[in-house]
């Protein structure tokens, strides 16, 4: 009854062609900025941003970034946390290294960039390498990349086992000194950020990275060139990702390590992607929200209930619920729970009255 | 200089075998089931763990009397397994009557016998050869709830929704192993000798220093790559996990069972893992960083190709000594030209290498040419 499109009819191409074609669903996205925007500051606390929200929105824009990879161009990639590790050291050495330049939305910018020159490079071998055999080359990113912040002095400027930190950011002119502000600005940027990565993937170059996904060599028979395609996919998530780790860095850790972007992380946002759904923006916000939320829920269950345990060995059962979660979610839905949203709106556009 | 040289190369040589014991567990379950099992590692540490807790001395951390009367259970119920079934097989010929009943009062029996001698001979360390024997059931049975709860409701799924399960199976057993056993670092004492010994004193200065602990493993793991290769090639449910290799539909069409093949290899690759966590276990201590040596075995794996048992071995032989070589002889150099804060390139030598040798061939040294159609 509230979800129904029945007499909405476009009569321009521009009103067909828009993100959202159905009124309902822009009206619910509308309210739902509105409310990240301005009501969650009213009353979130700092707990509430620091742990939930802001990993939640930062994690979402990695996903982002796999899922048009993985998920839109059929590259499986396990190199994603390197490539956060390359955003997040460039964007600290152009911040430490021209003081002028104290904006953060160019330090992001340039971590993107730098991640973007990086991930073609490693993108070549995949014009030649397919499959599982390319996943497991993308780890040799992962690890040179992990290996070159922890041993190249220059790169983490001089610091023991290059563990750095940075204070005083600001956004022309903004102070970012809150956790309100970490997140709005945040905020805004993946707000941005989703725009772009939705108009990316419903132009032409989206339709040319899903050609390539679906049968490469049919794509390059019909005259996509697999080169172009392919390394502008890994640029383009590679962008998106090195733009999340200097956030992670700047906005979430504010003094990290290379350990922060070890292969645990790689596989966290391939474990978003997965859950979320693949080839979907939307898959990649609720698989990031599934995997920030579970854990914190996991080790407040017991605290609940009363029952009282070692940390140890909760963080054990925690591994092993995470585990199970995980095996139970791709049996019930291999299609991610993005698929879960779109059978749920399939079945509101009949309620309340089904066949 | 020939004298270092040749002693790192033997090193990595015998640290490489042991990288092929771990990239063939990966191997056989792709070959059968498609299945890229990154859980390997967690199996390798599993086992392990399993082994050091049932053997070691109670170093007065507590260890459950229950953990070692199931143990003991399902180490007699798999005795009462193997032993219908060898009946079944070579005295009776064939099933009879009421066979379900039968095998459930069978299991029943076998894990009440264990059970009960577990629960009277009270804690304390097993001898080894009862460990490994509990903890190989163990594996058994873990490889049937795989199969059983995970990979056959997940039959016909793309091969990263595969992969990403293993993933999960590899988070459920780390949780698991450790929540059974603790997080400790445990020692499995193999009796392996200690003392390094000199080999060719005549032709080099000093001799070459060779680790015989090592020597004794990488004969191990040799010994294990020969079963194995009788296995596949002589007996019947060799041939059959090649059939089901070559083409599932195929194998299935001519009256092969697909799930107790599968069940099948996920036993035999969780033998491997005990194989590998054993030894792995009596040279660096059971500890969580065990579960890393999956990572280890990816180079070994990508380079040897995902299907070839050959491959694994001879791949494993390559990246072992290319990584120890590497680390000995180009780190210092790159360390004192780039002024890095210390070598440690071998975590990403064998990968990078890996790599190259993939640019020339896609599939692998060994691996099976791969055809495109559209």
């Amino acid at each position: 009854m509230l979800y129904r499109e029945a007499g909405q009819f476009k009569t321009t191409y521009v009103a067909d062609q828009q993100i959202f074609p159905i009124l309902q669903d822009r009206v619910f996205v509308l309210a739902v900025t509105v409310v990240a925007f301005l009501a969650v500051p009213m009353f979130a606390s700092p707990y509430l941003y620091t742990e939930i929200l802001i990993p939640f929105l930062i994690l979402s824009l990695a996903a982002i970034g796999l899922n048009i990879l993985v998920g839109y161009c059929g590259q499986v990639s396990l190199g994603t946390g390197g490539f956060m590790a390359v955003g997040a050291y460039a964007a600290y050495n152009l911040w430490l290294r021209v003081p002028e330049v104290n904006n953060l939305v160019v330090v992001f910018l340039f971590g993107g960039v730098m991640a973007a020159a990086v991930g073609i490079l490693f993108g070549i071998p995949s014009l030649r390498i397919k499959g599982f055999y390319l996943a497991v080359a993308t780890l040799a990113s992962q690890f040179f990349l992990d290996w070159l912040f922890a041993r190249v002095k220059w790169l983490t400027n001089y610091t023991p086992s290059g563990s750095v930190a940075v204070g005083n950011l600001s956004v022309f002119g903004w102070k970012i000194e809150t956790p309100a502000d970490r997140y709005l600005l945040i905020l805004g940027l993946v707000v941005l950020a989703t725009l772009v990565a939705k108009n990316l993937v419903r132009g032409h170059i989206g339709r040319s990275w899903m050609a390539i996904r679906d049968m490469d060599i049919a794509a390059e028979i019909i005259g996509f060139r697999p080169l172009r395609t392919k390394l502008t996919a890994f640029a383009v998530s590679s962008f998106f990702i090195g733009v999340a780790g200097a956030m992670w860095a700047f906005l979430r850790l504010g003094a990290w390590e290379p350990l922060a972007f070890d292969i645990n992380r790689s596989f966290q946002i391939l474990f978003m992607v997965i859950i979320g759904g693949l080839g979907s923006l939307l898959g990649s916000f609720l698989g990031a929200a599934f995997i920030v939320l579970m854990p914190i829920l996991l080790n407040q269950l017991p605290g609940w209930f009363g029952i009282r345990m070692s940390t140890a060995l909760l963080s054990h059962l925690e591994f092993m619920v995470f585990g199970a979660m995980i095996v139970f979610f791709l049996i019930v839905e291999p299609h991610g729970l993005a698929r879960l949203w779109a059978v749920a709106k399939e079945k509101l556009r009949l309620w309340p009255f089904p066949h | 200089m020939l004298g270092p040289f040749l002693e790192t190369l033997i090193g990595g040589l015998l640290t490489g075998v042991l990288y092929s014991l771990v990239a063939l567990g990966f191997v056989l379950i792709f070959k059968a089931s498609g299945v890229f099992n990154f859980a390997q590692g967690a199996m390798v540490l599993f086992a392990a763990l399993t082994i050091a807790r049932l053997s070691g001395e109670i170093d007065g951390k507590e260890v459950h009397l229950a953990n070692f009367v199931v143990a003991a259970a399902i180490l007699g119920v798999a005795v009462a397994f193997i032993g219908w079934y060898a009946w079944r097989e070579y005295v009776a010929r064939g099933a009879g009557p009421g066979e379900r009943r039968r095998m459930l009062v069978l299991a029943a029996v076998g894990a009440l016998v264990g059970g009960i001698a577990a629960y009277s001979y009270g804690k304390g360390a097993w001898p080894l050869w009862l460990a490994i024997a509990a903890t190989a059931a163990i594996m058994g049975l873990l490889a049937y709830a795989i199969e059983r709860l995970v990979l056959r409701h997940l039959v016909n799924q793309e091969g990263i929704i595969l992969f990403m399960a293993t993933l999960g199976i590899a988070n459920f057993l780390d949780g698991l192993g450790q929540t059974l056993w603790g997080s400790d670092i445990y020692k499995i004492n193999l009796g392996l000798p200690k003392d390094p010994i000199f080999l060719f004193e005549g032709v080099f200065p000093g001799g070459l220093l060779v680790d015989p602990g090592e020597l004794v493993a990488a004969a191990i793991a040799a010994g294990l790559v020969v079963v194995l290769a009788i296995f596949f090639q002589k007996t019947r449910v060799g041939r059959a996990l090649r059939a089901v290799a070559d083409d599932h539909a195929a194998a299935q069409s001519v009256g092969i069972p697909l799930n107790t093949i599968w069940l099948i290899v996920w036993t035999v690759s969780g033998l491997v893992a005990l194989a590998a966590g054993l030894i792995w276990g009596a040279k660096l201590g059971v500890q969580f960083s065990i579960s890393l040596i999956a990572l280890k075995a990816l180079p070994v794996l990508i380079l040897g190709g995902f299907t070839s048992v050959p491959g694994a071995i001879v791949g494993g032989l390559i990246i072992g000594a290319g990584e120890k070589l590497s680390e000995v002889f180009l780190a210092p150099i790159l360390v004192k030209q780039f002024d890095l804060a210390g070598g440690g390139i071998e975590n990403w030598f064998a990968y990078m290498l890996a790599l190259v040798f993939l640019l020339f061939r896609p599939q692998g040294l060994f691996g099976e040419r791969i055809i495109e159609r559209v």
